[in-house]
């Protein structure tokens, strides 16, 4: 085991060498090439993060907080919902921490990930429209909006923000559209989608029920409107609850339509 | 060496070189169902007070929300069992097994002693691999007895304690609120107000708190003493899919039809379009 070594990772993420480069050199040269536990060990290839000796460990900067997030939208509307539970391990440090944000009077963004990031992505997102709204005198657009987060999500490419991003809001001409995003700022704009935790339970819900994947065209039902999308996502929600151990407590749901954003709460189980 | 017929019993290691060189080469087994658990127990004066919760997991998700982890062992001995829930499970039935052959044997009603001796050493044969974290108690001949047993196989022998990845959080409950000579009504309160902290506290335990109480006089095993998490929403509307909702996308021509001397009992409609995998 090495304590030192100037091509190992400063970053906290693990430093992988290729199978035979030079190691560079280290002090004492004590790479030990079976020691499993020993990073860079070309017999352990894979990306996790691994003990440099017997007791010391790197430090790894990214934690999931867990949580589930969805974005719905119909034609004239957008619903975009979030559990407020934060899990770390078995533990629940808080059980009313919100991962979402009203960004404008027509769009609103929900989080899931690493909390520390999530507040902070949310706190430079709202200075980004601060400082558009000053220079043209309007409110960022949807699309605008859209497209800013995902160069935001990639300017990270290299340490990204850990969280998963939904979106959701009504674009200029007043059409609902939610957009789904990867950490690093890979983005879809589709009807239903959700991300965190609980996307697993949620999806297929979401694809059979709004989408309405997997039923024969004549049988199709007619477009969910703004209540009964508002219920289906209730539903779905409380299913994800009951099987996801970090999502719980209570879900904060916003609700954008012409009109405004409009933020209604309820509860889930709590263990 | 085969794997059944003559086998003298016991576990079967045939596989065990073969998985370790799969594992080598990156296939690795499966992994077993480990849940995360509150378990506990309290003496009383005259008995004991088991308790547990009722949630299974599989890592982040909940595999049940209303199983049993309060085991029968003897008419007035029960274990309560954490860890690795095909351990607990075989564990428990193993050794209430051959107590009851011992009991038959000497013509005695069992004692909790002699189960904790056998659960200690079958868990201390196998060094730990059986996961099995235990809290025995029961009533005999001797008077109310409660154990927990580690899965190497040390046991303790305590007024109250608590097991599972929610034992922090009970005892936490137990050392604040414990006191000697409390009645059976203390007791049960205790034990739920335990269980209930894990229930709440620990992302591994949840759902319903089970009590059991052993007296001499016989026990009480009360599966959902409490419910505290039932489901809070359910749509209205409900879920109603219209018959042939659902496409049937194979032709034809790989379903020829019910077989000779079986009569139709509903007609599916033929397939109108193929499915859509255009998104």
């Amino acid at each position: 085991m090495s304590v030192l070594r100037p091509n190992a990772s400063v970053m906290g993420l693990p430093y992988t060498a290729p199978g035979n480069a030079p190691r560079g050199f280290t002090l004492g040269e004590h790479v030990d090439p079976e020691d499993p536990l020993e990073v860079g060990n070309s017999s352990n290839p894979h990306g996790k993060p691994r003990a440099i000796g017997p007791m010391g460990r790197r430090f790894q900067p990214y934690k999931n907080n867990g949580g589930t997030v969805v974005a719905v939208s119909g034609k004239d509307y957008s619903v975009i919902a979030s559990d407020t539970r934060l899990g770390s391990g078995y533990s629940v440090p808080s059980r009313n921490v919100s991962r979402i944000i009203k960004l404008t009077d027509k769009c609103v963004l929900a989080s899931s990930g690493m909390q520390s990031d999530i507040a902070v992505l949310h706190k430079v997102l709202r200075i980004r429209l601060t400082q558009y709204q000053y220079a043209h005198h309007q409110e960022m657009s949807l699309t605008a909006i859209s497209q800013m987060l995902s160069t935001m999500l990639y300017y990270r490419r290299f340490q990204p923000y850990y969280t998963f991003n939904v979106l959701g809001g009504i674009d200029a001409e007043g059409h609902g559209w939610s957009y789904s995003y990867d950490a690093i700022g890979s983005h879809e704009k589709v009807r239903a989608v959700c991300s965190g935790t609980g996307q697993n339970l949620l999806q297929p819900i979401l694809d059979n029920q709004v989408e309405f994947r997997q039923t024969a065209p004549e049988k199709k039902p007619e477009e969910l409107s703004l209540e009964p999308c508002v219920e289906l996502v209730k539903d779905a929600f409380t299913s994800a609850g009951e099987r996801d151990i970090y999502t719980g407590d209570i879900v904060e749901l916003a609700k954008v339509t012409a009109k405004g954003v409009e933020i209604e709460k309820f509860e889930l189980r709590s263990d | 060496m085969t794997s059944s017929g003559n086998a003298p019993g016991g576990f079967s290691f045939d596989n065990v070189i073969r998985n370790s060189m799969l594992q080598q080469k990156g296939y690795a087994p499966p992994t077993a169902r480990k849940t995360g658990t509150t378990i506990a127990g309290v003496v009383f004066s005259g008995g004991v007070v088991l308790g547990a919760d009722t949630r299974a997991t599989s890592g982040p998700t909940v595999f049940e929300k209303n199983c049993q982890k309060i085991h029968y062992i003897a008419d007035s001995i029960m274990c309560c069992g954490a860890g690795t829930a095909a351990d607990t499970d075989a564990t428990t039935q193993l050794i209430s097994s051959q107590l009851a052959l011992h009991s038959l044997a000497t013509r005695r009603a069992p004692r909790v002693a002699t189960a904790l001796n056998m659960l200690k050493q079958m868990l201390f044969r196998y060094q730990g691999h059986i996961s099995a974290a235990l809290v025995l108690g029961g009533v005999d001949f001797h008077g109310p007895h409660l154990y927990t047993v580690y899965p190497h196989g040390s046991t303790d022998r305590l007024p109250y304690v608590t097991m599972g990845s929610g034992s922090l959080a009970a005892m936490a409950v137990f050392e604040s609120k414990y006191k000697e000579d409390m009645t059976a009504d203390e007791a049960k309160q205790l034990v739920y107000e335990g269980i209930s902290a894990g229930i709440f506290n620990d992302l591994g335990s949840g759902g319903n708190v089970d009590l059991c109480i052993i007296t001499k006089e016989g026990k009480e095993l009360i599966r959902g003493y409490a419910k505290e998490n039932e489901r809070k929403y359910r749509r209205p509307a409900g879920y109603i899919f219209p018959h042939g909702a659902t496409p049937v996308i194979a032709g034809s021509e790989q379903f020829k039809g019910p077989e000779k001397g079986f009569s139709v009992v509903a007609e599916v409609a033929p397939a109108q379009d193929t499915m859509d995998v255009s998104a």
